[in-house]
């Protein structure tokens, strides 16, 4: 990543307590992960998407997140102060060291099982981040306003993809149904306020949940309507990835992620 | 689903305010929709544009290469319709 810093402005990281600043060093990490782990997931459809228009549609995202994921692993730096760079963070932790939630880590599949992963993260982002702008800290502001635009154009782009498939052909519909089926269990954990999350939420410094629930649901139930597909009323909710309880395929996805990394400690070109 | 392929489009960009739209190329999608967006990111991902027109390239009628000659030689001879006779103020940009 020895490409020129494209981080907001650089605003000095105010004085938190201490257990204050250190929980807020771990949500920054979720959200760097976060966008780190779904970008590396679509740039897997590098060369291989449905139609050269779609390949570049999907790289076009993945280097988005990327670049959030580098701003928010350049603050984390930052706030750990404990001279690790984003390289550091982002390529030399180990799987259990990783805060995404599951949804992201989740396979590609087929087409309609990336789309539908990337609508249920993009509604729940376009909230964040709406929300995130209002933060009292700066930096974090600072980043969603610039992450903001990306991610309505992102779920614009889903949103239309998951009409097309719902609304679509008998074959369009059954593979978005068998994507929900297997991804559903995964959105509500998105919304799930881990400890940290909490305190972050309690100091003001993050936004609260009940608010972007409420908002991300209106918002799948608008578009499902638009695909005529009922809004799955599965209960059962898979956490975990926010906690460090990954499944197994974080593991093979950071093998490749991390492997020049790895195998060259320190490289640049 | 079946093999037919996705309605050919035409692409046109206009890169500033002021300037027209300029051809950019073309691509495939299912409908004018599908077209705007893939528009959006396959030509305007390193900054080209602030406007998108799209059209199905089965709307565009093209000249006739054939009739190239009856078409565009007469006017090769008829120096005096070109109004480079006029001197521009420095002013005037865009002419």
């Amino acid at each position: 990543m020895a490409t020129p810093d494209l981080s907001p402005a650089h605003t000095a990281a105010p004085a938190y307590p201490a257990s204050l600043q250190s929980q807020l060093f771990q949500y920054v990490m979720q959200l760097a992960d976060t966008s780190l782990i779904l970008a590396h997931r679509l740039s897997e459809w590098c060369g291989h998407g449905p139609i050269l228009e779609q390949d570049l549609a999907l790289s076009n995202i993945a280097l988005d997140l990327l670049g959030e994921a580098r701003s928010y692993y350049q603050y984390a730096a930052e706030l750990e102060g404990q001279g690790r760079t984003e390289d550091d963070l982002a390529y030399l932790r180990s799987a259990v060291e990783y805060r995404n939630p599951l949804l992201v880590e989740q396979p590609n599949g087929d087409f309609a099982h990336t789309v539908l992963r990337q609508f249920l993260f993009d509604v729940f982002h376009y909230e964040l981040l709406i929300g995130l702008q209002q933060s009292p800290d700066a930096r974090l502001a600072a980043i969603a306003e610039k992450s903001l635009k990306e991610a309505a154009y992102h779920r614009k782009w889903s949103a239309e993809w998951i009409i097309r498939f719902g609304d679509g052909t008998a074959e369009s519909r059954q593979r978005l149904e068998k994507a929900l089926r297997s991804l559903w269990r995964y959105a509500a954990e998105l919304t799930a306020a881990t400890p940290v999350e909490q305190a972050l939420q309690d100091a003001g410094l993050a936004p609260d949940y009940a608010d972007i629930q409420a908002k991300a649901a209106a918002y799948v139930a608008h578009v499902f309507g638009e695909a005529t597909l009922p809004v799955p009323n599965e209960a059962f909710a898979q956490p975990g990835g926010k906690l460090g309880r990954h499944s197994e395929h974080l593991g093979y996805l950071l093998a490749e992620l991390q492997y020049v990394q790895r195998s060259y400690p320190g490289l640049t070109w | 689903m079946n093999n037919s392929e996705w309605p050919l489009w035409e692409v046109f960009i206009r890169s500033k305010q002021g300037l027209d739209h300029k051809h950019v190329g073309s691509l495939h999608a299912a409908d004018a929709a599908m077209a705007m967006q893939n528009a959006r990111d396959v030509y305007t991902r390193r900054l080209e544009g602030v406007s998108i027109w799209v059209v199905e390239s089965k709307h565009i009628h093209a000249s006739n290469p054939d009739e190239a000659a009856e078409f565009f030689d007469p006017a090769a001879d008829k120096v005096y319709r070109h109004p480079t006779f006029y001197d521009v103020p420095d002013s005037i940009k865009h002419m």
